[in-house]
């Protein structure tokens, strides 16, 4: 389902001396159906550069980057617009939303930009907030407001509201207690289960044991005058 | 390359070789771009940047020097710069809207609230009163204007209200393509956050496609699906938006975007 192959990317510092900083050679890894497979390596070694070329956000600077059909790395904006509409998910480290948003709009959002009707994407979102225990009277509240863990939790529902083929998972369990950790990580086992191919950063090594069928290791695309 | 296919491949404005320029000194140059029916396009650059005097001349404010300005309409591609004035004047009135920076250069401010949403409708032939003012109190309440105020004049509103009632009066007519000019300036943050989420719903619900042009990055980043960076007149930088902000290739925007202090 991901096909990651020959990816090469730097970044070049226009304003500081045109530094080009080489992050990323010769990147390869594939993600296939009701798999996850985990990134690994130090802070700074690329894991998450890797996930935004995925993701659409960094430029590839060669290579290829296929989901499902389409090859990210040289596609049209809005063929990735559609993708992410789509086919692939991503639960980022940050909650970035329009501020006086109810939570409960955030959530559905996913599926109303799908075409689904409003009741049943608000169900949905009820539901899942439920499931990660946010307290209904928050519903009708905008998360900005809310704490650390609450707003990482808002971000876990939006990203599993739809029954996305691939998702990218930036740290999804990092700033939760026990009881909703077990519940995000049954999520990701729900969503191995119906065929999703989940490619994640996972700090929390127990979890990253639990989920990851397989890890890739980032150091190996170091580029090599750099390390 | 085969989810290309499933696509509308077909742009619903096409824009070719824009350039205008005054006198001697270039408003834009050589400015090309497709866009795509349901797609919002996001315009950014400092003043002077010629990201307003694109807008003009891709609204039929302004006659450009050379380019073409192609807009699907339900007979086909027409340029745009070429038709004829009473064509394109009629098409300001239908297919494409336009929401100013300041609510009063779109507004009539001498005329009601439901006059202004009204009038609209009656420019496209809408001629039975009860019909006229039952929409026009329809779309005061999607705007989050309350009916009650619909015989009050815009000069008794808020800017934030001018500005909800501005774009009420652009959409009743159901539109296909909207220009908006800084459409948050001048608004205090918090009516600037209500005005966004309700843009954000109103392209979802009606499948518009809108320019929009602003200096402020937190607003396309919400907003626009596409972003287009302009300087000295020339696209700089375009793609998608959260690409052009995260990892941003052109000296200037990276400029831009180092530039914005975090709150």
């Amino acid at each position: 389902m991901i096909e990651i192959s020959n990816l090469c990317k730097s970044f070049t510092l226009h304003n500081q001396g045109a530094a080009v900083i080489p992050v990323m050679t010769n990147a390869a890894l594939s993600v296939a159906h009701g798999e996850c497979v985990g990134l690994i390596g130090a802070s700074g070694a690329g894991k998450s550069t890797l996930m935004r070329m995925v993701w659409g956000n960094y430029l590839a600077a060669s290579g290829l980057i296929r989901v499902g059909t389409l090859d990210v790395a040289s596609a049209a904006p809005r063929q990735i617009i559609r993708l992410r509409r789509e086919t692939l998910g991503y639960v980022s480290q940050f909650l970035r939303v329009v501020p006086r948003v109810p939570t409960l709009d955030v959530v559905a959002e996913p599926l109303l930009n799908l075409g689904i009707d409003s009741v049943q994407a608000r169900s949905r979102a009820a539901e899942l907030l439920a499931r990660l225990n946010i307290p209904e009277r928050l519903w009708a509240l905008s998360p900005t407001t809310f704490s650390g863990g609450e707003q990482q939790r808002v971000n876990i529902a939006r990203g599993f509201a739809h029954s996305y083929p691939a998702l990218l998972l930036d740290e999804p369990t990092a700033s939760l207690d026990a009881v909703n950790r077990e519940v995000v990580l049954s999520l990701i086992e729900e969503a191995k289960a119906r065929g999703a191919a989940i490619l994640g950063i996972f700090h929390d090594e127990a979890a990253r044991a639990r989920v990851c069928g397989r890890l890739v290791d980032v150091r190996d695309f170091t580029p090599k005058a750099a390390a | 390359m085969t989810a290309l296919f499933q696509l509308d491949d077909r742009p619903l404005l096409s824009v070719k070789g824009l350039t205008k320029h005054y006198g001697s000194r270039i408003g834009c140059a050589d400015v090309s771009f497709d866009l795509f029916p349901g797609e919002v396009l996001g315009i950014v650059g400092e003043s002077g940047s010629g990201k307003s005097t694109l807008l003009s001349c891709l609204a039929g404010h302004m006659t450009p020097d050379q380019g073409q300005v192609i807009f699907r309409t339900t007979d086909g591609p027409r340029d745009t710069v070429t038709m004829a004035e009473a064509e394109r004047r009629r098409m300001a009135r239908t297919d494409w809207a336009f929401v100013h920076q300041n609510p009063r250069d779109g507004l009539r401010m001498g005329v009601s609230a439901g006059g202004n949403v009204g009038e609209r409708l009656m420019a496209i032939g809408g001629r039975h009163y009860g019909d006229i003012r039952a929409k026009a109190i329809d779309w005061l309440g999607r705007v989050e204007i309350a009916a009650d105020r619909i015989d009050d004049r815009p000069r008794a509103f808020s800017g934030g209200m001018q500005q909800r009632l501005q774009i009420a009066r652009n959409l009743v007519t159901g539109p296909r393509l909207v220009f908006m000019d800084e459409p948050t300036g001048g608004l205090d943050v918090s009516v600037q956050a209500r005005l966004l989420d309700l843009l954000r719903g109103l392209v979802r619900e009606m499948g518009l496609s809108a320019i929009i042009v602003t200096h402020d990055l937190a607003v396309v980043r919400l907003l626009a699906d596409r972003l287009m960076v302009m300087k000295g007149g020339h696209v700089v930088e375009q793609g998608l938006t959260d690409q052009v902000l995260d990892d941003p290739q052109h000296s200037y925007t990276q400029l831009l975007v180092s530039s914005v202090l975090q709150v």
